[in-house]
């Protein structure tokens, strides 16, 4: 029974991080309706940015903060001069600009800062408060960390003028821009959001499967299945959903199949969602006029 | 899609005779060239050819019928090894193999574009990425070592040419390429300017339409990706015998990103793209390594947001270009 609990303890541990990165996807989907393949490779990047930092000798907090800072403005720059002028183009030329931000984030990793697996710090290792026998230190405490992020996003929207500006924009763009908002920033806003959230995934996954450039992939992965489990269009949707494949992943990679054939069970709940309920739990269903 | 694709893809490939002189001068040219290439160049040329057979197939798919697949690698990994276990582990004779081991791609790629069908545009390219980021793993699963050779691979012996023809095996190997790589052109081009074709192109640029008019678009599409996934098979059957060693590593989501560039940069809905994307994509790493060791991928990424941006047709769209100018 110990075990099991530990199991969906831990479970819960890698579906936060999962939720955190579907969160980042969610934001970019709902901002431009891109479903964005280099939300991976842009946290990895950011994740490195934070090692530099604190081997430069930065406290942990503080590069943290620097770095979600840094990624933020990353995204809105990515947004501005990069996807914007391809946002109304096909959705082959997207894909192919989105691919091409992937793979040049990815040899940016390696190329600034090495291809070898490196340890990444946890804040929570020595940490006393966080000690007990059913889950590690460091996983307890990015389960913290996450449910922090949620709370500041949801409060971000519910609460600030900005973002229900960004909610307003991404519901109805004639409307919004008929009342004044800026449309085009409120999408980078959603880009930096995401980078800035995806930075924070970077962070607390990194210690638990080591840096390396190609760390993201198949977190990436599981982050896509439990964003659209809960639809893509939903942010407590994709963090709920994220949650739910994150202690699936581990409970049916410990009793059921192993962990060798992990992905291969992501791709088979994508294909299945996208199948049986595209919209997913917590999604609404669009009529499309013709 | 709908209407808007005209903005990356030419609207219909004109196949004129001019194009047929020209490709029979290339035919004939390869059939020269290995008498007077060193053996090193004879194997890029086969690697070429290999490439140019896939990426013909990801082109009919995704240029010419507008479905995107960022997973073409897993069919390409799937063939190699089919290859590699009929021809080493069960001692089939090559050309079977290699015919056999393009059928089980287009059966497996027939069954992935039934669920596939429903799934459009970004989405398609979601479940194809998910395909490509689990084929690796899947091939390192222990149940199947036993046929995969789990982590480690399998080598591949090439086939050993027959008696009557006076050729060491590497060009035998180039040969036999190139044999496959002209039917593959010949039945693409014959597939495009048919019946069918005009229903592919119809599903890309107007799917609605299309339905209306009486295609049958589910099936034209399964089809056409079933088509594409044969040949990208075809490409990885050849391949595994050219390099003669397959392993999960080398069918990383890399590959099938390699194969989304090729077209991009040789053209889209293009069938001498094809030939323009492989020189590209087997020649671009080497002369981007000799200015950067790293920097080769991150070259890779810029051209291929500059291209979508600048260039959306392509090098054989370039070239095409440049001689509707020189008539006028």
């Amino acid at each position: 029974m110990e075990f099991l609990i530990q199991q969906i303890l831990a479970g819960l541990a890698a579906g936060g991080i999962y939720a955190s990165l579907g969160l980042a996807l969610v934001m970019i989907y709902r901002a431009t309706h891109l479903i964005n393949f280099a939300q991976g490779e842009m946290a990895t990047f950011s994740t490195y940015i934070a090692l530099k930092l604190i081997r430069a000798g930065l406290p942990y907090w503080a590069a943290f903060v620097v770095t979600v800072i840094v990624s933020f403005a990353l995204g809105v720059t990515i947004e501005r001069v990069i996807v914007r002028p391809v946002e109304r183009a096909p959705h082959l030329t997207v894909v192919i600009v989105l691919v091409g931000i992937m793979i040049v984030f990815n040899s940016m990793s390696g190329w600034l800062f090495g291809t070898t697996l490196e340890m990444f710090p946890s804040p929570f290792a020595s940490s006393a408060l966080l000690e007990n026998r059913l889950i590690s230190p460091h996983a307890a405490g990015s389960i913290i960390v996450v449910f922090a992020v949620l709370g500041v996003v949801h409060a971000f929207f519910r609460y600030t003028p900005i973002g229900l500006a960004m909610r307003a924009a991404a519901q109805n763009e004639t409307s919004s821009r008929l009342a004044g908002i800026r449309v085009g920033w409120m999408l980078a806003l959603g880009w930096g959001l995401a980078a800035a959230i995806g930075s924070v995934a970077g962070m607390m996954v990194a210690p638990t499967v080591y840096l390396d450039p190609n760390m993201m992939a198949g977190i990436l992965l599981y982050a896509f299945a439990g964003a659209l489990l809960g639809g893509i269009e939903s942010p407590m949707g994709a963090v709920l959903g994220g949650f739910i494949v994150g202690v699936a992943e581990n409970l049916i990679g410990t009793y059921v199949i192993g962990p060798e054939l992990k992905l291969s069970a992501a791709l088979i709940l994508i294909i299945g969602i996208l199948i049986v309920r595209p919209a997913g739990l917590f999604g609404v269903t669009y009529a499309v006029k013709v | 899609m709908g209407a808007a694709s005209r903005g990356l893809v030419s609207r219909y490939t004109q196949i004129s005779n001019i194009n047929i002189v020209f490709a029979s001068l290339v035919a004939l040219s390869a059939c020269v060239l290995p008498s007077i290439l060193s053996d090193y160049w004879i194997f890029q040329c086969t690697m070429v050819m290999v490439y140019s057979i896939a990426l013909l197939g990801l082109n009919l798919l995704t240029g010419y019928n507008g479905q995107i697949s960022l997973g073409h690698g897993a069919f390409y990994a799937i063939g190699a090894y089919a290859t590699a276990i009929l021809a080493e582990r069960m001692g089939v004779p090559y050309v079977v193999a290699i015919i056999f081991s393009a059928g089980i791609c287009l059966v497996v790629g027939y069954l992935f574009g039934l669920p596939a069908l429903r799934l459009e545009g970004l989405y398609l390219a979601l479940a194809t990425f998910a395909l490509a980021l689990a084929v690796p793993q899947l091939l390192r699963y222990k149940g199947i070592e036993d046929w995969t050779g789990g982590s480690g691979g399998l080598l591949v012996t090439k086939p050993a040419p027959p008696t009557w023809v006076n050729l060491d095996s590497d060009r035998w190997l180039y040969f036999v390429t190139l044999g496959f790589l002209i039917i593959a052109f010949l039945a693409v081009r014959n597939l495009l300017i048919g019946p069918m074709g005009r229903a592919i192109v119809a599903i890309r640029d107007n799917p609605l339409a299309a339905e209306a008019l009486g295609v049958d678009a589910a099936r034209t599409k399964s089809v056409t990706f079933g088509i594409s996934a044969c040949l990208a098979g075809l490409a990885g059957s050849l391949g595994a015998l050219a390099v003669q060693y397959v392993a999960p590593d080398t069918f990383s989501l890399s590959l099938s990103l390699t194969f989304l560039i090729g077209i991009v940069v040789g053209g889209l809905a293009s069938i001498s793209g094809a030939i323009f994307g492989a020189i590209f994509v087997e020649f671009l790493p080497d002369i981007a390594d000799q200015l950067s060791k790293s920097a080769s991928a991150a070259i890779y990424g810029a051209v291929l947001i500059a291209i979508a941006y600048s260039m959306p047709t392509g090098v054989a769209g370039a070239l095409a270009g440049l001689r509707r100018w020189r008539r006028k």
